[in-house]
C-alpha cells in the first residue's frame, strides 16, 4: 500500500505540472491582446501603427503592433531565413506555420474570419485560386501588381507568384540519348515509351499540368494523352520528389515533374545521375509558380504587404534565382537565373494562372481514366 | 476434461454474502457505478464524436443528390472495397503474427526472451511514412538491396507492398495487448490442464487461446482501424484506399464537401467494424481467475523449436526495424561524406518529449472512466461511449486535425493553436489505445473484488479508489506507452494544431524527406525512434520488476 501511495502521489505532482504547462500555453495569447488594447487606448490615437512607429522602428515606414503570421506551404529550409532577413530589415516579427500547400488552405478555409494567418504563401497557383475563389483573401496594392510579369500573378489582383517553376522532363542520363528525348510531352503516349515513363498524378503540379491541357488542347486531347500514357504503363510515384528519386535509381527512365527537384539531389549526390529535359514552346514546359496572398480578415494588412514586397524586392528575387537548393525562376522582370534558361528560351504555353482553378473535373478526369484510383 | 471456467465464476459469485448490489458476471448492473465515473465518461465521448459533427457539418453543404452520386460511385465502392481487404487482410496477418509472438517473448524459454519482448514492439515506433519510404529505397527496383546484393527483390509497390509494411508497423498493437493478456492470466488453470494431461500445444489452444480473446481482439481493432485512416504507407505504396481518396480530395480539389462525405462513410465502415468486434470479444478475456495473476508463471520449454522461433524473431526484426534504420543510416552517412551540415534537433526532441508525454497522460486521464465504466457496467451507453472512443482513431489525421480547427477556433479560442489544443487533438485521436489497455486489464479481474470490498464495508467511492483504480494500473502504464508512441510520430494534428513554430521531430522528418532533404531527415528520424524505444522499455522492465 505504501508503495501506491507514493506512485499516486508522484502521479498527481506530473499531473499538476501538465495542467501549469497547460495553463500557461493557454494564457499566453489573451495576455498579447489585451496589451496591445491597453496601448492603443492610452495613446487616444486614431492610427496605432504611427503610435508604435514613434516608439521603436524609426527607420521602417511601415511597422506592426505584434508578429505577423504567415502559414507557409514553403519549405522552411528553402524560407525561413528569409523571414528572418525581413525582420532584421523591417523589425517586423514574423510567426511562421510550415505545413502542406493545400492542408494549409483546407485549414484557411475551416478557420474562416477568425484565422489566425495574415499570409499564406503556396507552393501551387491552384491553392491561392481557392482561397481567392472563397473570398478570403484581399486585393494587393497596385504597386505589388506592377512589380510582377502579369502572367505570374492572378487577374483579380489577390495574389501574386513570388518565384516561377517550370515543368520538364527529367531524364537518367546513364539510359537515355539526349538526341531520344521528345519535343513534346505529348509524344511520351507513344509506344516507344512503353514502360519507361514516371508521373505523379495524384500532385498538384501534375494535375496543374493536366488543367491547362484541358483548356489549351481541349477535352478530348487531354483524354486521350491520359489514356495513351496508362496504356504505356505509365509508373505512378507518390510525389515529385519520388520521381526523381525513381529516375536516379533506374526504376524508370523518365519522369514528368518540376525543374527543381533535382538540385537538391545534386545537392547530397553530385553524381546522381538524372539531368532536366526542357520543353520549349511545349504545353509540357508549362510554369507554374510559389505565390503569396493577403487574408482579408488580416488585422495588419500593411505590415503584410511589405513582406510581400520584401519577396518581390531585387535582393530576395536574384537569390531565388542562384540558390543552390532551389533554383527558381524570379517573377520580376530584368532580374534572371543564371543556371536556367530564360523564359524567353523557354516559351511557356500561354496559360491564365487563375484558369487552374477548375481542379475539380481535372480530379475528375484523372478518376474516370483509372490515372488516380 | 475441459475447463469450466465459468462455471468456476458462477460458484465463487455463489459462495459470496448476498450484498444489495451484487454483480453477476456477464451482467453486471449499472446501478454499481458511481457518477464520478460516468459523469466524465460521457463529457469525454463527447469530446470523441466531435470530428463526426464537423463531418456532418461539412458534408451538410452538398446537395442531396451529389450526397448519394458520390456515395454510390464505381469508384467510392472500389476504395471501400480495397480499403476492407486491406484492413481485414492486414489485421488477420497482425494476429497470425502478433499472438505467436507475444506467447514466445511472456511464456516461453526463448532465447535473449527479455530482449525480443521489447524488441518486437519497436516497428511501431516508426511513423508509417518513413517506414514505407525505406522499404521503397531499399526494395524498389534499382533500391539498396538490388544495388548491394545484386538481386531484384520482390516490388514494394501496390497491395502487398502495403500488407507487408502495414504488417510490419502496426503488428505491435497486436503484439503488445496480448502480451499485457498474457501476463495478466493466472498460470493455475494452465497447470491444470497440463495436470490433466493435456500437451503444451493443445493447452495453449484450449485454455491460454480463449482467455487472450478480448486482449486479441482489441489488438486487432486497434490494427484495423489504424489501417483504415493510414496515409503514409498507402500513398508511397500505391495503394488506394478511402483515406488516400479522401486526401485526394482535400489536395487536388480543395473540396471540404466531397471530402467529409469520404469521412463520413469511413466513420460507417469503422461502426460496422466495432460492432463485429464486440461480437468477437464478448468479455469473455478475463474472469477466469478471481485474482489475476497471482504469481508468474514458468516459462514453456520450446525444445526443438527454441532456434527457430528465435529465427522468426530476428526475421521480424531485420525486415520491420533493421531495415528501416539501415536505410536512414545510410542517408546520414551518405550526406556527411557530401559535406551536409547536420543539426541534431534537441528542440524538436524536447517538444516531442513533452506534447507526447503530455498527451499519454491526457488521454489515460480521459480513458479512466470510460474504461472502468464499461468494464464495470453491462449498460448500453457504456458500451456506446466506449465504442464512440474509436471515431477520432479510424479517421485520417487531416481529417480530426481540421475538425478541431473548425471548433477550436470558434468555441475555444484562446486555446487555439496552443499545446493545450494540441494535447486535446492527441487524446482525440488516441484515446481508444488507453481505453482498449485498461478495460483489457480490468476485465481479467473479476469483479467480485470489488464486491468483496463493498461487502467488507467501503462505500463505492472508496472501492473505486482503493481497488479498482489500482487494478487498472498495469492497463494504464501500457496504455499511457502506446499513446505515447504513436503521439510521438503523429504528423497532421501538430503541423495545424501545435502552437506556431512548435516544430517536432515527425514535422523535422517530413519536411525534410519532402524535400527530398533525406540527411536532414535522418538524425530527427533516428532520434525518433531511440525515444519510442524508451517508453517501451520502461514499461518492459517495470512490468518484469512487479512480477
Amino acid at each position: 500500500m505504501r508503495t501506491l501511495t507514493t506512485r499516486g502521489r508522484l502521479l498527481a505532482a506530473v499531473a499538476a505540472v501538465a495542467l501549469l504547462a497547460v495553463a500557461c500555453g493557454a494564457e499566453e495569447d489573451p495576455a498579447t491582446e489585451p496589451d496591445a488594447a491597453v496601448d492603443d487606448t492610452i495613446a487616444g490615437d486614431t492610427d496605432p501603427a504611427d503610435d508604435v512607429g514613434e516608439e521603436e522602428a524609426e527607420e521602417a515606414e511601415v511597422t506592426a503592433e505584434g508578429p505577423i503570421t504567415v502559414y507557409s506551404g514553403r519549405n522552411e529550409d528553402f524560407v525561413g531565413f528569409i523571414f528572418d532577413d525581413f525582420e532584421a530589415a523591417t523589425g517586423i516579427e514574423v510567426e511562421v506555420r510550415y505545413g502542406d500547400t493545400a492542408e494549409l488552405a483546407a485549414t484557411i478555409v475551416e478557420e474562416g474570419d477568425a484565422s489566425p494567418a495574415d499570409i499564406y504563401f503556396g507552393q501551387d497557383a491552384g491553392a491561392l485560386g481557392a482561397l481567392q475563389d472563397q473570398g478570403l483573401l484581399t486585393e494587393l496594392p497596385e504597386d505589388i501588381l506592377d512589380t510582377v510579369e502579369p502572367a505570374f500573378r492572378s487577374r483579380e489582383g489577390q495574389w501574386t507568384g513570388t518565384t516561377g517553376r517550370v515543368r520538364v522532363l527529367a531524364y537518367n542520363t546513364d539510359l537515355v540519348e539526349t538526341a531520344e528525348l521528345p519535343d513534346s510531352i505529348l509524344d511520351l503516349a507513344e509506344p516507344e515509351w512503353e514502360g519507361r515513363v514516371g508521373w505523379a498524378p495524384t500532385n498538384g503540379s501534375f494535375q496543374a499540368f493536366v488543367t491547362a491541357l484541358r483548356v489549351i488542347e481541349g477535352e478530348d486531347v487531354a483524354r486521350e494523352w491520359l489514356e495513351g500514357m496508362i496504356a504505356n504503363g505509365a509508373v505512378e510515384f507518390q510525389n515529385n520528389t519520388a520521381i526523381v528519386e525513381g529516375i536516379g535509381r533506374g526504376e524508370v527512365e523518365v519522369g514528368i515533374t518540376n525543374h527543381y527537384y533535382l538540385f537538391r539531389f545534386l545537392a547530397e549526390d553530385p553524381d546522381f545521375p538524372v539531368a532536366n529535359h526542357f520543353l520549349p514552346g511545349d504545353i509540357g514546359g508549362l510554369v507554374n509558380i510559389a505565390g503569396m496572398g493577403v487574408l482579408a480578415s488580416s488585422d495588419q494588412p500593411d505590415a503584410a504587404f511589405e513582406l510581400v514586397r520584401y519577396l518581390l524586392s531585387e535582393d530576395v528575387q536574384d537569390f531565388f534565382g542562384q540558390n543552390a537548393d532551389t533554383v527558381e525562376f524570379p517573377v520580376v522582370p530584368g532580374v534572371d537565373a543564371p543556371e536556367l534558361p530564360t523564359l524567353e528560351e523557354i516559351d511557356p504555353p500561354d496559360v491564365d494562372l487563375s484558369n487552374l482553378e477548375d481542379l475539380q473535373g481535372t480530379l475528375q478526369l484523372l478518376q474516370e481514366v483509372g490515372a488516380v484510383s | 476434461m475441459s475447463i469450466e471456467a465459468p462455471t468456476t465464476s458462477d460458484q465463487l459469485t455463489r459462495q459470496l454474502p448476498d450484498g444489495p448490489r451484487r454483480p453477476r458476471v456477464g451482467s453486471r448492473r449499472v446501478a454499481g457505478v458511481h457518477p464520478a465515473i460516468w459523469v466524465p465518461a460521457l463529457l469525454v465521448a463527447a469530446a470523441m464524436l466531435l470530428p463526426a459533427l464537423y463531418l456532418l457539418v461539412a458534408t451538410a453543404d452538398l446537395p442531396l443528390a451529389r450526397i448519394v452520386e458520390i456515395a454510390t460511385d464505381e469508384q467510392t465502392l472500389r476504395l471501400a472495397g480495397r480499403t476492407l481487404l486491406l484492413g481485414t487482410s492486414v489485421t488477420l496477418a497482425c494476429l497470425v503474427l502478433g499472438v505467436p509472438l507475444a506467447w514466445l517473448t511472456v511464456r516461453s524459454d526463448l532465447p535473449a526472451r527479455r530482449f525480443f519482448a521489447i524488441a518486437t514492439g519497436l516497428p511501431l515506433v516508426i511513423p508509417t511514412f518513413v517506414g514505407a519510404f525505406a522499404l521503397v529505397a531499399a526494395f524498389a527496383p534499382g533500391g539498396l538491396v538490388q544495388e548491394w546484393l545484386g538481386v531484384l527483390p520482390p516490388s514494394p509497390y501496390g497491395f502487398w507492398g502495403a500488407f507487408v509494411a502495414l504488417t510490419l508497423f502496426s503488428f505491435p498493437y497486436v503484439l503488445i495487448t496480448v502480451q499485457a493478456g498474457l501476463r495478466g492470466i493466472d498460470p493455475s488453470l494452465e497447470e491444470a490442464s497440463r495436470l490433466l494431461g493435456n500437451g503444451p500445444v493443445r493447452t495453449f489452444f484450449k485454455v491460454t487461446l480463449p482467455q487472450l480473446r478480448a486482449s486479441a481482439a482489441a489488438g486487432g481493432l486497434l490494427v484495423m482501424l489504424y489501417v483504415f485512416s493510414d496515409f503514409g504507407a498507402v500513398s508511397i505504396l500505391r495503394y488506394s484506399t478511402f483515406t488516400r481518396g479522401l486526401f485526394l480530395q482535400y489536395r487536388s480539389a480543395f473540396d471540404r464537401s466531397p471530402a467529409a462525405l469520404l469521412g463520413l462513410l469511413l466513420v460507417g465502415m469503422t461502426i460496422v467494424v466495432i460492432v463485429f468486434e464486440a461480437r468477437v470479444a464478448r468479455d469473455r478475456g478475463g474472469q477466469f481467475g478471481a485474482r489475476g495473476p497471482t504469481r508468474a508463471a514458468p516459462a514453456v520449454p520450446l525444445r526443438a523449436w527454441r532456434w527457430p522461433a528465435a529465427a522468426l524473431c530476428v526475421l521480424v526484426l531485420l525486415v520491420g526495424l533493421v531495415t528501416p534504420v539501415t536505410v536512414i543510416v545510410y542517408w546520414l552517412v551518405r550526406g556527411i561524406a557530401a559535406g551536409e551540415q547536420l543539426n541534431v534537433a534537441l528542440g524538436p526532441a524536447w517538444r516531442s518529449i513533452l506534447s507526447a508525454g503530455l498527451g499519454a497522460l491526457a488521454a489515460v486521464a480521459a480513458a479512466l472512466p470510460v474504461a472502468i465504466w464499461s468494464s464495470r457496467s453491462s449498460s448500453r451507453i457504456a458500451r456506446l461511449v466506449e465504442r464512440a472512443s474509436f471515431t477520432g482513431y479510424a479517421l485520417p489525421g487531416i481529417v480530426v486535425a481540421l475538425a478541431l480547427v473548425f471548433f477550436g477556433i470558434r468555441l475555444a479560442t484562446p486555446l487555439y493553436q496552443t499545446l493545450a489544443m494540441l494535447v486535446f487533438a492527441y487524446v482525440v485521436l488516441f484515446l481508444p489505445q488507453a481505453v482498449g489497455a485498461i478495460r483489457t486489464s480490468l476485465l481479467q479481474v473479476n469483479p467480485n473484488v470489488e464486491a468483496a470490498s463493498r461487502v467488507l464495508g467501503s462505500d463505492r467511492l472508496a472501492t473505486l479508489r482503493r481497488v479498482t483504480l489500482p487494478l487498472a494500473r498495469r492497463g494504464a502504464l501500457a496504455g499511457g506507452a502506446l499513446v505515447f508512441l504513436t503521439a510521438l510520430k503523429e504528423l497532421p494534428a501538430t503541423l495545424l494544431l501545435a502552437p506556431t513554430g512548435f516544430d517536432t521531430l515527425p514535422t523535422r522528418v517530413w519536411s525534410a524527406t519532402e524535400e527530398a532533404f533525406y540527411t536532414r531527415a535522418s538524425i530527427p528520424a533516428l532520434l525518433l525512434i531511440l525515444l519510442g524505444s524508451v517508453p517501451l522499455a520502461v514499461a518492459m522492465i517495470r512490468e518484469r520488476r512487479e512480477r
